[in-house]
C-alpha cells in the first residue's frame, strides 16, 4: 500500500489522480466560501442597520487574544506550507516536525478562542441568549446580534478547526507509516489546502470581529 | 481497492461474460459499493420511495379539498401534509432524481470512463442522503412541521409548533448529499473524459448535468447556513432573523430564495439533458443547434443566481429592486425558448418514431413550454401582485417540475431501462402510462391556473364554495396521475425479470454509453473509447439498420 505508483481504476496515472484530488479539494473549498458567505452576507447587512449596538459589542471584544491568534494561524499555515515544501523533496522526517508545530498552533488557538476568550465572554454576561446581557439600553438589540455573529462564526470556524487538527492527526499517522514521497503526497497537498483555507476565513472574521466599529 | 476488472472475463471479441449487475450478489456488495452505476440503483430506490411518500401526502391534500370545508377537517393536519409533500419531493426527489439516478449511473458512460473521480464519495453521499431523509421523515412522522416547505421566518423561528428543527437538520445533511454528488460530477466531467472527446463533442445530458452541479455546489451551502440560522434561531429564542433586536426576517427570504430559485432550475436542468438525448433518436436527426442548446443551459445556471427577488415581489422590498428582478427574470425566457426551438428544429423533416421515451419528451415540451410562458406572467410584476399565493403559481411550478422535471425523469427512465437493466420493458404498456400520466397531469393542474386566476389562495384547507367544480376536477386528476404512476413500478418491475433481453444498442442511438453491453460490465468499457467526432452524428433510417428489437 505504500507503493507510490498505484492509482485507482478510472485514472490514467497517479499525476492524473492526484490533479484530481487536488482539483477536488479546491471546488470544496468554493463551497465553502458560499457556506461562510452567506454568514458573513448576514452579519455585514445586520451591521449596516445596527451600526451603534454592533459597534458596542465590537468593544466588548478582546483584541489581543484576536491578534494573537491571527498571528498563530498565520504561523501555522507557514509551517504547514514548509512541511509540504519538505515532503516535496522526499523528507518524511521533516514533514512530521513541521506538522507537529502545526497541530500544536492550532490546539493553541482552540485553547485561547474556547479556553479562555468563549469563557470570558460566558463570565461577561455576553452571550446573546441569556437573559441577563451585560449591554443594555439602546445599544442592547444590536450588540445582541453582534454577539449572536461572533458565537455562530467563531464557533463554525472552530468546528472547522477542530477537523483541520483531526485531519492533521491522519496525516501525521501516515507520514509516520511511511505511505508519503516525493512522488505521492497527494493528501498532504489536499489538507495543506484546506488548512490554509480555514486560516482564510479566520482572516475575514477577526476585523469583522475585533476591528469594525471599534473606534 | 481490488480491480473491479477481474469479475469481467473476455469472452470473445467485443463479448463480456457478466455486468455490474452479477458482479457479487450479497447485500453486502450492494451496499459498500463504490460502481456508480449500483450507486445509481440504490439511489433510485431510495428516492422512488420518496416519490411515493411524498405523493401520498398530495393525493392526501387533493382528498380534502374535493369539499369547500375540507374533507379532513383540520386546517392543522391540512397544513402538515402539504408541508410533507413540498419537503419531501423538493429535496428528496425533485432536486436529486435525475442526477443521482440516471446522471450516477450515465455521466461515466458518456465520458467514457470507468467511474466518477471520486467513487468512495458518491457512495458516502448515498448514505448521506439516507441519513438526512431519515431525519426529514423521522420530524415529519413525529408530527410534521406545518411552515411549508420555505420555512419562512417568524413562522418558523418563534410560532410554528412543528418539528422544525429535525426537519431543518434533515434537509441540511442531505444538502451535503448534494454537494457531494456536484462536486463529483464536476470534476469527472474535467478530468475524465476520453481521448477524443472535447468539450463540444460531449453530449447535451453532461452540458445539462454540468451546469446543474455549478447550481449545487454554489447554491446548496447558502441553503446549508440558512438552515443553521434558522435551528439555532429556533433553539435560542433569539437569533439573526429576530426582528426584536433589530434583525430582519426578510433576510431569510433572501438567503433561502438565493438558493431555493436555483434548486427549481436544478430541477429542470437535467430534464433538458434527458430530452435533448431522446429527441436527436427518435427524429433520427442531429440536434438542432447544438452550441444554442449547450450554453442556453449554461446561461440559465447562471441567470438563475439573479431572479431570487421575483418570490418577493409584495414581501415589501424596494419597488426598485422588484421591477429589476421582474426584467431580470424574463430574460430566463430566452434561453428556455432557444430550447424548445432548438427541440422543435430537430424534430423538424425528422423521421419520428413514438416510441414511449418519445412520447415523455413531447408532453415535456409541450408542459413546460406552457410551466415557461406562465413563469412570465408571475414574472410580470403588476401580474404578479394579483396572482402570487393563488394556485396560480401552485399551476405554474407543477407544469415545470411534474409536467416538465417529472416527464423528463420517466422518459429517460424508459430511454435507458435497456441500458441500465439489460431488458426491454413493455412498450404497449409504457406508451399507455405515458398518454394516461399525460391526460391525468392536465387535468390535474389546469383547473389550478383557473382557480387561481379567479383568486383561491393556495395553502388553505377551506375555500369559497364556487371553487367546487374545479376543484373536484383537479382531484379526479390526481386520482388518473396517481394510477399512472403506479403503472410503470409494475411494469417495468416485471420487464427487470420477464422483459426480453435488450442488445447493446436497441434505439439506434449514438453515444458511448450505447457503446458498451447492455447491461454494462462493471469497467464500462473493455477499450476506453476513442471519440473522433460529435455527438449526435445520426442519419435517416434507410442507412441504418432495424433499430428496434
Amino acid at each position: 500500500m505504500s507503493s507510490a505508483v498505484v492509482h485507482d481504476f478510472q485514472y490514467e496515472s497517479p499525476s492524473h489522480q492526484a490533479q484530481t484530488a487536488v482539483a477536488g479539494m479546491w471546488l470544496f473549498l468554493a463551497t465553502e466560501v458560499l457556506f461562510f458567505g452567506g454568514l458573513i452576507l448576514s452579519w455585514i447587512y445586520s451591521r449596516h442597520w445596527n451600526q451603534i449596538g454592533f459597534d458596542a459589542g465590537a468593544r466588548e471584544t478582546k483584541l489581543w487574544i484576536g491578534t494573537l491568534n491571527t498571528g498563530i494561524l498565520i504561523t501555522s499555515s507557514f509551517t504547514y506550507a514548509a512541511g509540504l515544501t519538505w515532503i516535496r523533496a522526499g523528507n518524511t522526517r521533516r514533514l512530521v516536525q513541521c506538522l507537529t508545530v502545526t497541530l500544536l498552533l492550532g490546539v493553541a488557538f482552540l485553547a485561547l478562542k474556547f479556553g479562555l476568550e468563549w469563557r470570558d465572554d460566558f463570565a461577561k454576561h455576553l452571550f446573546p441568549a441569556a437573559s441577563m446581557f451585560k449591554i443594555t439600553g439602546a445599544e442592547e438589540g444590536g450588540a445582541r446580534l453582534f454577539f449572536i455573529f461572533y458565537f455562530i462564526s467563531t464557533g463554525l470556524h472552530g468546528v472547522h478547526m477542530v477537523v483541520g487538527v483531526a485531519l492533521l492527526l491522519w496525516i501525521m499517522q501516515r507520514a509516520r507509516r511511511g505511505e508519503f514521497s516525493a512522488l505521492y503526497h497527494t493528501p498532504v497537498h489536499a489538507v495543506g489546502l484546506y488548512w490554509s483555507f480555514v486560516d482564510i476565513v479566520w482572516l475575514t472574521l477577526y476585523p469583522l470581529i475585533y476591528l469594525v466599529g471599534r473606534g | 481497492m481490488n480491480s473491479p476488472a477481474m469479475a469481467s472475463t473476455v469472452v470473445e471479441a467485443g463479448q463480456i461474460e457478466g455486468s455490474y449487475l452479477t458482479d457479487g450478489f450479497t447485500v453486502r456488495s450492494w451496499l459498500l459499493t463504490t460502481d456508480h452505476k449500483r450507486i445509481a440503483l440504490l439511489y433510485l430506490a431510495t428516492i422512488t420511495m420518496f416519490f411515493f411518500i411524498g405523493g401520498i401526502a398530495a393525493a392526501l391534500v387533493r382528498l380534502n379539498l374535493i369539499v369547500p370545508e375540507g374533507l379532513l377537517g383540520s386546517a392543522e393536519a391540512y397544513n402538515r401534509l402539504f408541508t410533507m409533500h413540498g419537503v419531501v419531493m423538493v429535496w428528496f426527489f425533485l432536486v436529486p432524481a435525475v442526477p443521482v439516478t440516471l446522471g450516477n449511473f450515465l455521466i461515466p458512460l458518456m465520458l467514457g470512463a470507468r467511474d466518477l473521480a471520486f467513487p468512495r464519495l458518491n457512495l458516502f453521499s448515498w448514505y448521506l442522503f439516507i441519513l438526512g431523509g431519515a431525519v426529514t421523515l423521522w420530524a415529519l412522522f413525529a408530527g410534521g412541521v406545518d411552515t411549508g416547505w420555505t420555512f419562512y421566518t417568524p413562522l418558523s423561528t418563534a410560532y410554528s409548533k412543528g418539528h422544525v428543527v429535525l426537519a431543518a437538520v434533515g434537509i441540511f445533511i442531505a444538502g451535503f448529499s448534494s454537494i457531494a454528488t456536484g462536486l463529483n460530477f464536476i470534476v469527472s466531467i474535467h478530468r475524465l473524459r476520453a481521448p477524443g472527446l472535447t468539450w463540444y463533442r460531449m453530449p447535451v445530458f453532461l452540458w445539462s448535468l454540468y451546469s446543474l452541479s455549478v447550481l449545487l455546489v454554489l447554491a446548496t451551502p447558502v441553503l446549508a447556513i440558512t438552515l443553521l440560522l434558522v435551528v439555532l434561531e429556533r433553539l435560542f429564542h433569539i437569533g439573526v432573523f429576530d426582528p426584536a433586536i433589530g434583525g430582519d426576517p426578510l433576510l431569510f427570504q433572501h438567503l433561502f430564495w438565493f438558493y431555493s430559485h436555483p434548486a427549481v432550475y436544478m430541477m429542470i436542468l437535467p430534464g433538458f439533458g434527458v430530452v435533448s438525448e431522446i429527441i436527436p433518436a427518435f427524429a433520427r436527426k442531429p440536434i438542432f443547434g447544438y452550441k444554442f442548446i449547450v450554453w442556453a443551459s449554461v446561461s440559465i445556471a447562471v441567470i438563475s443566481f439573479f431572479v431570487w427577488g421575483h418570490h418577493m415581489f409584495v414581501a415589501g422590498t424596494s419597488l426598485y429592486s422588484a421591477v429589476l428582478f421582474s426584467i431580470l427574470s424574463y430574460l430566463v425566457g430566452v434561453p428556455s425558448a432557444i430550447k424548445v426551438f432548438n427541440w422543435l428544429g430537430t424534430m423538424h423533416k425528422g423521421y419520428i418514431r413514438f416510441d414511449a421515451p418519445m412520447l415523455y419528451a413531447l408532453g415535456f415540451i409541450g408542459l413546460f413550454t406552457i410551466g415557461g410562458v406562465t413563469g412570465l406572467w408571475v414574472a410580470a410584476l403588476a401580474a404578479d401582485v394579483h396572482l402570487t399565493q393563488t394556485y396560480f403559481v401552485v399551476a405554474h411550478f407543477h407544469y415545470i417540475m411534474v409536467g416538465g422535471m417529472v416527464s423528463a425523469f420517466f422518459g429517460g427512465l424508459h430511454f435507458w431501462w435497456p441500458k441500465i437493466t439489460g431488458r426491454m420493458y413493455p412498450e404497449m404498456w409504457a406508451r399507455v402510462a405515458a398518454l394516461i400520466m399525460f391526460i391525468g397531469f392536465n387535468l390535474t393542474f389546469f383547473p389550478q391556473f383557473i382557480l387561481g386566476y379567479l383568486g383561491m389562495p393556495r395553502r388553505y384547507f377551506s375555500y369559497a364554495p364556487e371553487f367546487q367544480v374545479l376543484n373536484v376536477l383537479s382531484s379526479a386528476g390526481a386520482t388518473i396521475l396517481a394510477a399512472a404512476y403506479l403503472l410503470p413500478l409494475a411494469y417495468l418491475g416485471w420487464s427487470v425479470f420477464y422483459g426480453a433481453r435488450a442488445p447493446a444498442n436497441p434505439w439506434g442511438a449514438t453515444g458511448l454509453e450505447w457503446q458498451t453491453a447492455s447491461p454494462p460490465p462493471t469497467v464500462n468499457f473493455i477499450q476506453t473509447p476513442l471519440v473522433t467526432q460529435g455527438p449526435y452524428a445520426y442519419s435517416p433510417p434507410a442507412s441504418e439498420g432495424e433499430p428496434h428489437v
